[in-house]
């Protein structure tokens, strides 16, 4: 079960890398395609649901575009 | 399964993206002041000042009321607002070459003033708009358009430290240096801006927060190894700390 994952606004998004070098989990990575401004944004990866919330890369991001999501129900 | 934002733009904040360079720490600390003034609900009575520099268009950024001062005189027009209407919140946001250089008369003595304004200085140790020209702050031996051979003191005098010269002044209610290269420090940011605007709020004095903050673009390095050239240079030449803090801890 999935505890926590995060959106990325790829179109705010302007590829610095702060939040790929802040995760501790190392699931956050730049995306294959660009957006309207040329930049490859960060995306999540994320296959082993390993995201725990802890709100890193929105406190990295130069650009506010992390939405970070919890479980309201604590999973087990 | 439910899901809910924890961690979600605030609403200080205007939806406009920012104009800033990629990985510059101007966007950390927009979004750090943006939720300072979300957490003490002064958002409808909040005015910022925005200076000349890279954060010229700041007001563009923050939901709030906002005006531009002319070059270095941000904490003067902040002075007569807060004169002229004491019930409201009036910050500046202001750069080194803003604060450190043109400005250095208006914000010595507005601290000296003891006014009630909250300034938020950005000193990443030269001039970003114009193009990467030395700074006041500038590290002996770096390399800018305007000192290519490394600046040297015989030449261009030492970097200014804005702390160390208002921390003896009595108007200063809070002072403080920091940085943004890591969360446990944007943290500690976010604190120290709280305070600053808790000693405007509560009426005991000026309040600045130095936040150090890198320049990848004038600088030449990418984000990362900008970040660890602010780590292993900038914060040996300007010492981390609180110079004055006359808030004290909250209840």
């Amino acid at each position: 079960m999935r505890r926590a994952y995060i959106e990325i606004d790829v179109e705010r998004c302007k590829g610095c890398g702060l939040c790929i070098n802040a995760c501790p989990q190392r699931i956050i990575r730049f995306s294959d395609k660009f957006n309207s401004k040329g930049y490859h944004p960060a995306e999540q990866y994320d296959p082993d649901e390993k995201c725990p919330g802890c709100g890193f890369c929105y406190m990295m991001c130069p650009d506010t575009c992390i939405t970070v999501f919890k479980a309201v129900q604590p999973v087990r | 399964m439910e899901f809910t934002a924890v961690y979600k733009m605030p609403d200080s904040l205007s939806k406009k993206p920012f104009t800033y360079c990629p990985g510059c720490h101007h966007g950390i600390v927009h979004r750090l002041v943006a939720e300072v003034i979300d957490e003490l609900g002064i958002r409808e009575k909040t005015i910022i000042v925005a200076p000349v520099g890279c954060s010229v268009f700041a007001y563009e950024f923050f939901n709030t009321d906002g005006t531009v001062a002319p070059h270095g005189r941000a904490t003067a027009v902040a002075t007569g607002m807060k004169r002229a209407r004491p019930d409201l919140v009036v910050f500046t946001y202001q750069g080194d070459g803003d604060l450190a250089a043109i400005g250095t008369a208006e914000t010595i003595h507005t601290a000296n003033r003891g006014e009630r304004v909250t300034t938020i200085f950005i000193n990443n140790a030269i001039y970003g708009m114009t193009g990467g020209q030395m700074a006041p702050t500038t590290l002996l031996g770096m390399k800018t358009t305007t000192s290519p051979y490394g600046r040297s003191p015989e030449r261009e005098g030492y970097p200014v430290h804005m702390c160390e010269i208002l921390k003896e002044l009595k108007g200063v209610a809070f002072l403080a240096r920091t940085k943004v290269t890591t969360p446990k420090d944007v943290l500690t940011t976010k604190k120290y801006i709280k305070k600053a605007f808790l000693a405007q709020t509560k009426d005991i004095g000026y309040g600045l927060v130095e936040v150090l903050s890198t320049c990848p673009t004038n600088w030449g390095m990418p984000p990362i190894k900008a970040m660890q050239w602010l780590e292993q240079n900038m914060v040996v030449e300007y010492p981390l700390g609180v110079f004055v803090d006359k808030v004290g801890e909250e209840k």
